[in-house]
């Protein structure tokens, strides 16, 4: 035995089996914990709960849920409702961030101080506080009685946000997808010398086929854009933003856009002075020397701090709990609270959130490896 | 085909402070046009917020009828219910108490930023007299003060306890992992690479939500310890999952041939680790490390979420549905300027580590 402990390798597969052993009757005797009291309360183990009909509801859902839906569903829904949150969140914050990194880095001296002034504030306070700020900033709007009229296309009340939904049937979404196939197909072919001005063309002239489409096939009894209307004490018709959706939405977006605003500034300073100078010297113009050379090596230089930013994002959804909105944590921590079965909802709620984030970290190296310049790492 | 050099040109002008305000104004007539425009709004922005804070703002409690009428602030509401913001629901009559316990956590935050104390005995000394100290005074129990369970802590005393535990715990758990994730043993470099990766994978609220209510079930009675406790080292892994990735980036930009050489020389590999390694791998991640600690103070607020009544819960609180509750504008805003402030001065300590180790390394 001692001499066993004298040779490094020998060493090195003692140390590893006993660390083995030790990690192994943790979790063994946790399990173990955790299933003698599940048995003392009287839950089963085991995923059949999961068509039981859940007896509460939920207040936002992409998908029709009642208190007789299924846990399943309920699930699914909450998860949805993550994803909805996550990904236009994700696209929001990106158009934020664009806008205030440009504006840092823009030269224009009034413009850096608008952007340098959002980027310390919105940075350096939680994203929970800003939630919850904003959260009580929509509640605390008049009645639907008194809504804010948003030029007579929307209302804002404490209800949320009434937005005109397009009322599209099967047929004008078929009409619209020809449409839009067209355009592809004649922006490829028109695509010339010029190709910007001959897409722009074509794209124009398709555009206007569309509607004429559009127009022709359409139902006319049916409008095709539904507009709210306030009938007495609430809204019919349009589309309704909930003030939980909407007040998450706002803080993932504006938080999200200061450190984002951050990441394109640095990549936009992290391109080399020389090549910049080097294609002036070439004889590009100041805008072809920005769209042609500066963005591209800016957006590479971006990409990685960018995707470590969206997972961070997505994980931030589960911040809506605070204020209600029903996304995968709160559906899973209140099927907890009313079935008990929670080691399954455990493994469920983590299981989904790697899931997401493995998906989307993978997306974002995907896509830097596509865009990579050949011959560079 | 040869020709002839183009003649040279002039100089540039030595830059006046008037020239460069024209280069960073007005360099086109767009640009100047942005200017007006922006200039404006900046402006306008500016009046508001002077006039809405300041100006036309009613400061004491004694007026508050005059908040109906005014347009600005109503900083009343922060006389009337700072304390419960300050000291969520800490017994009154034992505030100075919590006072006392955050500015000892505060000062010794303070102090172990000092290079004085950059040491591993001084800062273990330093933080384990500060947290007693911290301790003592919150939970009381000798010396004749009443003692007061962590069910009752709250406000800012302990979001800067959290915040502080979780550093100081997870650091060294993040020393830990970054060089187990670099072993050589293939079972100890998996294990702690499966714990990273699958923490870093997870929201933090899943985690110290899984501490707080889940972890009772699957731990015997006599490992459950406090609730506070349990998030606290739940935080503490998350927080060392993130610092251990950045440690590694710094260990693995030293060069292999200082570590060769170390060993070669004869050096105990607990020296080599200490003396050559991590003291390097700190100073090239200093900005990651120091944001990463700025990410941690902000994300203690998350713990409002699964029922303690730190500075943003209790703000909530305070605001409340009565007499107060249309004045959560000016509440709110006093909270974020708390976080502000310590997230502004960690930065701000950040930027001058940085300067004072660029200046050692000459």
């Amino acid at each position: 035995m001692l001499r066993m402990l004298r040779t490094r390798r020998s060493r090195g597969i003692i140390i590893q089996a006993a660390l083995l052993a030790a990690v192994g009757a943790l979790v063994a005797g946790m399990v173990l914990t955790a299933r003698e009291n599940l048995i003392a309360q009287g839950i089963a183990t085991g995923f059949g709960f999961l068509d039981r009909s859940t007896g509460w509801p939920i207040n936002v859902a992409l998908i029709e849920v009642s208190d007789r839906s299924s846990y399943a569903r309920m699930l699914l829904a909450g998860l949805l409702n993550t994803l909805h949150v996550g990904i236009t969140g994700l696209a929001g914050a990106t158009l934020v961030g664009l806008v205030v990194g440009m504006m840092r880095v823009s030269g224009n001296l009034v413009l850096e101080i608008l952007g340098t002034a959002f980027v310390e504030t919105f940075r350096n306070v939680p994203l929970i506080l800003q939630v919850i700020f904003w959260y009580a900033v929509l509640t605390h709007l008049p009645p639907p009685r008194g809504a804010i009229d948003l030029l007579g296309v929307g209302f804002l009340s404490n209800r949320g946000l009434m937005l005109p939904m397009p009322d599209w049937s099967g047929t004008d979404l078929l009409l619209i997808a020809a449409a839009l196939v067209a355009a592809v197909i004649a922006a490829r072919r028109l695509g010339g010398e010029r190709p910007l001005r001959a897409a722009a063309l074509a794209l124009a002239a398709v555009a206007a086929l569309a509607v004429l489409l559009l127009f022709l096939g359409h139902d006319p009894a049916r409008p095709l854009i539904s507009l709210p209307q306030r009938q007495g004490l609430r809204f019919v018709g349009g589309l309704t933003v909930k003030p939980e959706f909407a007040a998450l939405l706002t803080g993932i977006v504006i938080f999200g856009g200061a450190y984002v605003g951050e990441i394109v500034r640095a990549g936009f300073l992290s391109v080399d002075r020389g090549v910049l100078q080097a294609a002036r010297a070439l004889g590009l113009s100041g805008w072809q020397v920005y769209r042609l050379v500066h963005i591209p090596l800016a957006v590479r230089a971006m990409l990685p701090a960018l995707a470590n930013q969206y997972v961070w994002l997505m994980k931030a959804t589960t911040l809506g709990v605070a204020i209600g909105y029903p996304d995968y944590f709160m559906v899973v921590s209140t099927a907890i609270n009313q079935t008990g079965q929670t080691i399954e909802l455990l493994l469920l709620l983590m299981g989904g959130f790697l899931v997401i984030n493995y998906t989307l970290g993978g997306a974002m190296n995907w896509l830097n490896a596509r865009l990579a310049i050949r011959g560079r790492n | 085909m040869a020709r002839a050099p183009a003649p040279a040109l002039p100089p540039p002008p030595a830059a006046s402070g008037l020239a460069w305000l024209r280069r960073r104004l007005f360099a086109t007539w767009f640009d100047a046009i942005v200017t007006v425009l922006a200039g404006a709004a900046l402006v306008w922005l500016l009046a508001a917020l002077i006039d809405w804070a300041f100006l036309d703002a009613v400061w004491s409690a004694e007026m508050r009828e005059r908040c109906r009428e005014t347009a600005g602030a109503c900083w009343a509401v922060i006389e009337a219910r700072g304390r419960l913001i300050l000291f969520g629901l800490y017994p009154h009559e034992a505030h100075w108490r919590s006072t006392l316990a955050c500015l000892i956590v505060v000062a010794t935050m303070v102090l172990s930023c000092l290079p004085a104390f950059w040491g591993m005995a001084r800062l273990a000394g330093l933080w384990l007299a500060g947290f007693g100290g911290f301790v003592l005074m919150m939970h009381g129990g000798l010396f004749g003060l009443p003692v007061v369970t962590t069910e009752q802590w709250g406000g800012l005393s302990l979001t800067v306890f959290i915040f502080a535990a979780v550093v100081v715990l997870g650091m060294p758990m993040a020393v830990v992992l970054a060089l187990a994730r670099r072993a050589r043993l293939p079972v100890v470099a998996g294990l702690a690479a499966l714990i990273i990766d699958t923490v870093r994978g997870l929201p933090l609220l899943t985690i110290l939500f899984a501490a707080a209510v889940v972890a009772p079930l699957a731990l015997p009675d006599w490992a459950q310890g406090d609730k506070l406790g349990r998030v606290i080292v739940a935080f503490a892994v998350f927080y060392a999952a993130y610092q251990a990735e950045i440690i590694r980036a710094g260990l693995q930009s030293i060069p292999p041939g200082q570590e060769e050489a170390a060993l070669a020389l004869g050096m105990p590999w607990r020296s080599v680790v200490f003396d050559i390694l991590l003291p390097q791998a700190f100073r090239n991640t200093l900005p990651a490390t120091i944001n990463q600690v700025v990410i941690t103070f902000k994300e203690t607020s998350i713990v409002t979420i699964i029922g303690f009544f730190e500075v943003t819960a209790s703000a909530s609180a305070a605001i409340g549905r009565g007499e107060w509750g249309a004045y959560y504008v000016e509440v709110y805003v006093f909270v974020a300027l708390i976080y502000f402030v310590f997230v502004f001065g960690l930065s701000r300590y950040g930027a001058w580590l940085e300067r004072r180790m660029r200046l050692i390394r000459g």
